[in-house]
This record gives structure tokens, sequence and C-alpha cells, in this order.
């Protein structure tokens, strides 16, 4: 369990920006010639410096380690450089600097299917496919029967692939990934694709992989299947290494790690998109029943949830969101402000001019543990104005909350005092 | 202490190293011997899905040399009245194009590695190599094809009367067939390594191979070229093997083993600088393609 298969020593990746060249090769030559004789690259403007490109560093320093067995998830908002790990652990490009080590095969699920090719049919593409993805012919034949039975495709086994189901399709490419065998085995947001049923099977054959003493890299955005799937994860931001726990912090780190601050979040004006105008948001507050700005509220008592904006001009038809999740991501409610019939016909259009719009949750509602709160201003069909999908992070204490003499862990969002009545007969 | 000890012994033995950029010669060509189970599937993929959906199938193998050389045996034979050393027309042509055609598709679709699998290469590692030298090789099956056709209408002529002289040189059938193949192959890779960044190569590699024709005795035997032009055709590698087929199977063309010899030296030079070219793309193609 201890030996690592992975090493990543300060792995670091460059992109240029930008075109690379000039992109043509006589104008690379016009460019070298003028250089040979000492005068400036006729294809440059003047004033124009001679820049290789703007450098993008989409991983800086980056080093882990992986153990044998250990399924470790990687989490990052987009362009956190999550792609670029996976993308060099399969070799499909070279760091600009440091090195990976690794014992074992790799295989990657960074797009299943790759290399099926159309007109094939589906017994001819698990051999491509499997060779592919580095199997030997015989370990193909070997496992044949078992990818069929995995696929669920066996009457269509000899039919071209372009026949198929996208469902189909995907169901025959993962039967053949699975069935790899890799010491490690590389999964990115694999699971958005296939019905429920077969995306449990999917979960389940990466279970089976990790009990087998293998090791598996999980990228997802999906926070509950990271922290269903994995022990420890590591976090990215812009091409760093931030922080590896053990799931449940690195999830609650990512989470609160991004724009969200205690109790309040405040746009500042470079903040906002231009195509949000002319809505301007101001701030979004968690007011506790005092009206102080809170970052925990109590279960067992009311708070307040608060949208400052400004209009730069009259609006019609505009509503304002409340988006409240968990820290997994489950959805507990939508609301918006006009919901209410009278604030419909009321607000339906609303001059320029500076606004609040606020709502209170009630006592004993929510159940103990971290929420996320986003919040969207939007013409119903007409238009989105703004939205922020991760605004606010904030806790639930359960104290004084139904059930709290025992000091187990409840399951479930929502925690109501329930009017229970106990009647002997 | 055990412990620490297995670890140890364990840490010392790494299966992959993936470092910034390789040795210029560490071509892995023991990767791309594991790979030969990939390689025969590529080969049978390109076999298979060519002629998919066509009415005639692998019929094309034999219908696009023999309008070729029927459309060259009217315009360079009859009309031009261009001399073919003596041979028929049909066989003349024939024997040019079919070693030709085997020469450049190799050259042409090898040239083409990375700009066409830039999507499969962008996801999976394999060792590259495995694509251009299947591209040879499903070529090769083309060209056996090809070739029996041709042998095929060698019969046909000498149950006609015609004399023909097929001579030991035929035995040197598999080395020039080797040597198509490594120009082909070399040319490809170099212009494929080059492509990731100058797309203008695509389309000099479209016309190019077809003016390159001409500058091989595909449509002339080199005899009937001026003696002091002579040489300038035979700097051409391709001219050598065209001229030494032809004279193996029909007994007419003007070939000795110096320019075999020469043709051999530039297809290794050209192997070798297309291949480390080629290594060296393959790292890091996929950020610029």
């Amino acid at each position: 369990m201890s030996d690592p298969v992975i090493i990543a020593e300060n792995i670091s990746k460059a992109y240029r920006l930008g075109q690379i060249g000039s992109g043509t090769l006589t104008n690379d030559l016009k460019g070298w010639w003028a250089k040979a004789r000492g005068k400036p690259n006729p294809l440059l403007k003047i004033g124009q410096e001679e820049l290789d490109g703007e450098i993008l560093w989409a991983l800086r320093e980056v080093s882990f380690s992986v153990e044998q067995g250990m399924v470790l998830g990687i989490i990052g908002r987009n362009g956190a450089g999550k792609s670029t790990v996976l993308k060099i652990l399969s070799r499909v490009t070279a760091p600009t600097s440091g090195q990976i080590k690794v014992k074992g095969r790799i295989a990657s699920l960074l797009e299943v299917g790759t290399g099926f090719h159309p007109e094939l049919t589906g017994r001819e593409n698990i051999y491509l496919n499997g060779a592919i993805l580095g199997m030997k012919r015989v370990e193909i034949d070997r496992k044949f029967d078992e990818i069929l039975d995995f696929s669920e495709v066996e009457q269509f086994i000899d039919t071209p692939v372009k026949r198929y189901s996208s469902g189909m399709y995907v169901r025959l490419a993962f039967a053949v990934a699975a069935h790899l065998e890799p010491e490690i085995l590389v999964v990115d947001e694999v699971l958005a694709v296939g019905d429920v049923e077969f995306q449990k099977k999917c979960l389940g054959k990466m279970g089976d992989v990790a009990r087998e003493g293998r090791t598996v890299l999980f990228v997802s955005h999906n926070m509950s299947a990271i922290l269903r799937l994995t022990q420890e994860s590591i976090v990215l931001e812009k091409g760093h290494l931030v922080i590896r726990a053990p799931s449940a912090e690195a999830v609650d780190y990512y989470l609160s790690g991004g724009n969200a601050k205690a109790g309040e979040r405040i746009w500042d004006a470079d903040e906002v998109p231009a195509d949000a105008a002319p809505f301007r948001p101001i701030a979004l507050r968690l007011l506790d029943k005092a009206g102080k700005i809170v970052d925990t509220v109590r279960s067992t008592e009311a708070f307040k949830i608060e949208m400052e904006y400004a209009l730069a001009g009259p609006l019609t038809g505009l509503r304002i969101g409340i988006y409240l999740s968990t820290a997994r991501g489950e959805v507990v409610l939508t609301s918006f402000d006009t919901d209410d019939q009278k604030h419909f016909e009321k607000h339906g259009s609303r001059p320029a001019g500076h606004y609040i719009s606020g709502c209170v949750l009630p006592p004993d509602f929510l159940n103990g543990g971290c929420y996320t709160l986003g919040v969207n201003a939007s013409s119903y069909r007409v238009r989105r104005y703004f939205m922020d999908e991760q605004a606010l992070i904030f806790n639930v204490d359960t104290s004084g909350a139904p059930g709290m003499q025992w000091a187990e862990p409840r399951p479930g969002v929502l925690r109501p005092r329930l009017e229970w009545k106990i009647e002997s007969k | 202490m055990a412990k620490s000890d297995r670890v140890q012994k364990g840490s010392s033995k790494w299966d992959i190293v993936i470092g910034p950029q390789r040795n210029l010669f560490d071509l892995r060509l023991r990767e791309l011997w594991h790979a030969r189970d990939l390689i025969m599937l590529f080969v049978r993929r390109d076999f298979v899905s060519v002629y998919k959906q066509t009415i005639l199938g692998p019929l094309w193998y034999l219908i696009q040399p023999l309008l070729t050389t029927i459309t060259f045996t009217v315009i360079f034979g009859n009309i031009a009245k261009l001399p073919t050393d003596g041979l028929p027309q049909f066989l003349f042509y024939m024997s040019g194009t079919v070693t030709w055609t085997y020469f450049a598709s190799c050259l042409t679709k090898t040239s083409e590695t990375f700009v066409s699998n830039a999507n499969l290469f962008g996801k999976v590692y394999f060792p590259r190599l495995a694509v251009p030298i299947s591209i040879l090789i499903s070529n090769l099956i083309a060209f056996a094809i090809q070739f029996a056709f041709f042998l095929a209408f060698m019969g046909y002529f000498v149950l006609q009367g015609t004399q023909l002289h097929p001579n030991w040189w035929m035995l040197l059938t598999p080395v020039l067939l080797l040597m198509m193949a490594g120009l082909g192959l070399g040319f490809g890779i170099i212009v494929s390594s080059l492509t990731t960044k100058y797309r203008d190569l695509r389309f000099l590699v479209q016309f190019g191979v077809q003016l390159l024709m001409y500058v091989t005795p595909v449509i002339y035997p080199i005899s009937s070229i001026p003696h002091q032009f002579q040489v300038l055709i035979q700097f051409n590698p391709m001219s050598s093997v065209v001229e030494a087929f032809r004279y193996a199977y029909l007994g007419a063309g003007t070939v000795n083993l110096v320019q075999l010899g020469y043709s051999f030296g530039i297809m290794l030079v050209v192997i070798i600088i297309g291949v480390v070219m080629f290594n060296r793309v393959e790292a890091t193609f996929m950020d610029t393609v």
C-alpha cells in the first residue's frame, strides 16, 4: 500500500499563446533572412517587439506522488491544469521541465472510444481499440468474451459501429478500456456519458480496479463522485498544486477557495462580465436574525439571504434567483424574488436604480454541514444577465436541533422539527 | 528495516520516465517492436475501411493502374510518341506506374501522419511510428495486387509472342521494394514533421509528387535522355529503382549497381533524418497542431 507508483517531480508545462511561428514557411524564411542580414523582420509592424509569443504556464512546479492502490482525486476549476497533468501522464505531450516516474502500465480514459473507426464492426474495433490502448492481440483474445459481456452489445458485434446508438458506442468503448487491467487507471469526466445504469457499472468497475490493488487517478467536477470514490485529492489552482488532503477536506477547500468569502460576496466592478449590463451585482450576504453578516447560521434559527444590485437602465421581466446546494453539489432549492404572484405583477419591470432582493429561510430547515449559495439574474426566456454558481459558502450549526441528544451524524439535507405523536393503543 | 528495504528496491525500478525532451537518438525501437500487433491492426483497418461502401470494392486496386496505364499509353506513347526502349508501350508504362504509385502513395500518406491523426494522438500514447509503418505495409498489399496484375499482363504479352527478357535482377525485387518504401517513408515523415508547423508543405507534397514523376523515368526511359542530362535524372534516387525494376522484369533499362547503391545510401540518410525529426516532433506536437 505504501509503495509509490507515480512520482511527479516539479512538473511544469508552458504553452506559447497565439501563433507559433508565422504559420507559413515563406513568412518564417523571410523573417530569418531579414535577421541574417541584421534587418528588422519585415512582417512585424513598426514598433512591435519581436516576442516569441506570450507564455502561459499551464503547470508550475507540481510535485506529487501516488501510492499503489490509492484512488486519488484531482480537483480544480477549468484551466487549473488538471487536463495537462493527465496529458503528461498519458504521454500525449511532454512536460517543459520536471519528470514523472511511473511503475506499471497507465491506461487513460481521457476519452473513451479513441481510434474507433466507424466503418469497422464492433468486433474489429475491440481489437483495434485494445491495441491502441496497449493490449496485445492474445490478451484481447483472452478477454474478448468478458468485454463483449460487459458492453451489452453482443447481438450487434458484427455491425459497423457507425450504426450504433451513442449509448452502445460508449458502452463498447468503455468495455475495452475497462478490461485493460492497467496498473494505473486515469479517468477524466468519463462518468458524464452513458445512462445511469451504465454509470453505476462504470463506478463499480473503478471500485474493483482500486480493490484489486491498482491505482486510479480520477478527475471530475462532480464533487459527490470525488467524495464517494477517492480517499485523497489534490487541488490545482492556476497551474499550482495548492493542497493535498483527504478528499472531504480538499473538496471543502476547493469550494471555499474560489471567490466565496465568509458570509459576504462583494463583486468589484472589474469582476463583472461586460455582457451583464445593464445589470450590475454588488453583493450577496448572509445575515442572522440580528442583521449581522455571518458565515455560520444555526439550524434552529431563521436567517436572511440578501442580494444587492444596481440597474443602469430599466429592465422588464428581471428575476433574481438563488441556488442553494450542499457542498457535494446536490441542489437543495432554487427560488426567485418574483416567485410570488404579487411581486411578479408589481416588479414586472424595474426602473434604473439600486435594489436589494432578500428572503428569509425558516428555522428548523437545514441539516448541519457546508452549503453553497449561487445567484443568478435573468429575464425568463429572454436573457441571462449574470450568474455565479458558487458565490458564497456557509455552514449550518446543529446545536439545539431536534435529535441532538444522540451524537451521531444524521443523513439528509433537511433537519425539520416534525410534529411526532406517540400514542399507546 | 525490512520494509524500507522493500521500498528502496521497489522504487529503483521505474517502467516509464516521462521527461521534457528525449535524447536525439533515443528512438524507442523496442517499443515499436512491441506495437507490432497494433501495426497489423492499423493495416487491416486501412485495408478494410478504404473500399467499404464502394460498389467495386478492392477492384479499385486494379482499375487505378489500368486506367493510368491506358492514359499514358495513349498520350505519351501514341500521341507524343515517346520511346520505350523497344518494349511494348503498355507494359512499359504499367511497370512505371505500378512502381511509382507505391512510392508516391507511401510518401503522400505518411506525410499526413500528424495532421490526420491529431485527434488520436491527442488522446492516447503509442509509438507514433506505428502509423507510417502501417501505411507502408497496407500500400505494400495494394502493390502486391497491382504487381500480380502486371505479371498477368506480362504473361499475356509473352503468349502473344512478344520477346521479353526477365533476368536475375528479379532477385533484387525485395531490395527494390525496401528502397521504394524507405524513400517514401523517409521523405514522408520529414514532411509530416514539418507540416505540424508549416501547413504549406501539404500542398507542396500534393503536386510536388506529381512533378517528381516527370523527373523519374516513369513515362520515358533514361536512354531517351541526352547523355549530359542523364546524370541529372539519376540524381533522383527513385530513377535507378524504377529502371532496375523495368530491367529485371522486361529486360530493357539503364541501371547499374553503383546507381542503386547511391539510391540505397540516400534512402538510409533520409530515413535517419526523418526518424530523428519525427521523434522530436512527436513529444510536443500536440501543443502546436
